[in-house]
């Protein structure tokens, strides 16, 4: 039952609505459901929390590390580098998501440029 | 006053405030946000995923790390029900994002159908400019606002990946590989950014390392083995720092 595995034009589109729009609008429901029952700072949401942050982070790491095709034809250590930098631009420079984007594809076009 | 007080809004007062929340999306969040769609649809598309597949997931999920955790499902050739386990671990953070947001839109007789809509919309970018603007908004009002932000950012970007599609095949290689680049450079600095507490910061760091660590051990697992031991690491880390600062 993989993304490819039956031949038919619904298929693909029946794999994102059950393992994509069930899978994010339960949570988006149960939400309004809980409304305001929930304590937004208790240690239950404080452990939910750490648990999907780590799991988005992992992926972040993976598309770095491993990523597809295009990419993967650059060298891994420019990767690296340019998502370092531009992460450290982001935490020097008031914490602005636009300077750390800037900033990453400068290091890392630079770095192609350079390089070829 | 009381909420008996307050005349229902008029028809032309809800499309006002409903046209102002579809400006509220062209904004500097907006901005980003259109690249890292763009930064999805070279994703999607080096996955094999059809340009009208990936606008209807942009439609249907509306959170990009749902998208990017699917995408990454289907390269790796995930069966349906692992697919789904994985986005369902990574989407828990809409639901207290949700259960933040609710009371802010929520007016003196909102129907609840209404809130269940537009939970639809929640995603970071929407949720981070409604939560600062919507206290500008009147109460009434604001869930009419937020249709216009929310509407507008999900059709905007479904055109955007459907434009995409449309020039991919004639960039050269280079800018295809920086696009590739947007998305993790995104995610990095904006998941950093609403990080609501030390656990937060010390999940992310652990989960960037333990991904490509498991990537390599165990393939199939590699994401929700990473999710789970590193929060799970997180966790403890944090319960022994407060179990420090308070003697």
């Amino acid at each position: 039952m993989t993304f490819d595995a039956i031949d038919a034009w619904w298929w693909p589109f029946l794999f994102i609505l059950v393992a994509g729009w069930v899978a994010t609008d339960a949570w988006r429901f149960l939400g309004v459901y809980l409304g305001s029952r929930l304590e937004q700072d208790s240690e239950a949401l404080v452990l939910v929390r750490a648990v999907a942050t780590s799991l988005v982070a992992a992926v972040i790491g993976n598309l770095v590390i491993f990523p597809s095709p295009a990419l993967a034809a650059t060298p891994l250590a420019l990767r690296i580098g340019a998502v370092l930098l531009g992460f450290a631009a982001y935490l020097a420079l008031g914490r602005r998501v636009i300077v750390a984007i800037i900033v990453a594809e400068l290091v890392f076009g630079i770095g192609l440029w350079a390089g070829t | 006053m009381s909420a008996e007080a307050v005349a229902e809004p008029s028809f032309a007062e809800r499309r006002r405030w409903y046209l102002r929340g579809c400006g509220g999306a062209v904004s500097i969040p907006g901005l980003i946000l259109v690249s890292a769609f763009v930064g999805f649809a070279s994703l999607a598309k080096g996955a094999g995923v059809t340009a009208a597949q990936s606008v209807f997931m942009t439609g249907v999920v509306w959170a990009l790390p749902a998208h990017v955790v699917l995408i990454g499902a289907i390269l790796a050739g995930a069966s349906l029900p692992a697919a789904m386990f994985a986005v369902t671990l990574s989407s828990v953070r809409l639901m207290p994002m949700v259960v933040a947001i609710v009371p802010e839109l929520r007016g003196s007789r909102t129907p609840r159908w209404v809130l269940y809509l537009l939970s639809h919309f929640v995603a970071v970018t929407s949720w981070v400019v409604a939560m600062e603007r919507l206290k500008h908004v009147p109460p009434d009002l604001r869930t009419s606002y937020y249709l216009g932000l929310g509407s507008t950012l999900v059709l905007g970007n479904m055109l955007v990946v459907a434009g995409f599609y449309a020039i991919a095949d004639s960039l050269p290689p280079s800018v295809s590989a920086g696009l590739l680049l947007l998305t993790p450079m995104y995610f990095l600095a904006s998941l950093w950014g609403s990080a609501r507490e030390w656990a937060t910061h010390a999940a992310m760091v652990i989960g960037i390392v333990l991904g490509p660590a498991f990537h390599i051990v165990m393939p199939q697992f590699d994401l929700v083995a990473a999710g789970v031991l590193g929060g799970l690491a997180a966790y403890g880390l944090h319960r022994l720092r407060g179990q420090r600062a308070r003697p």
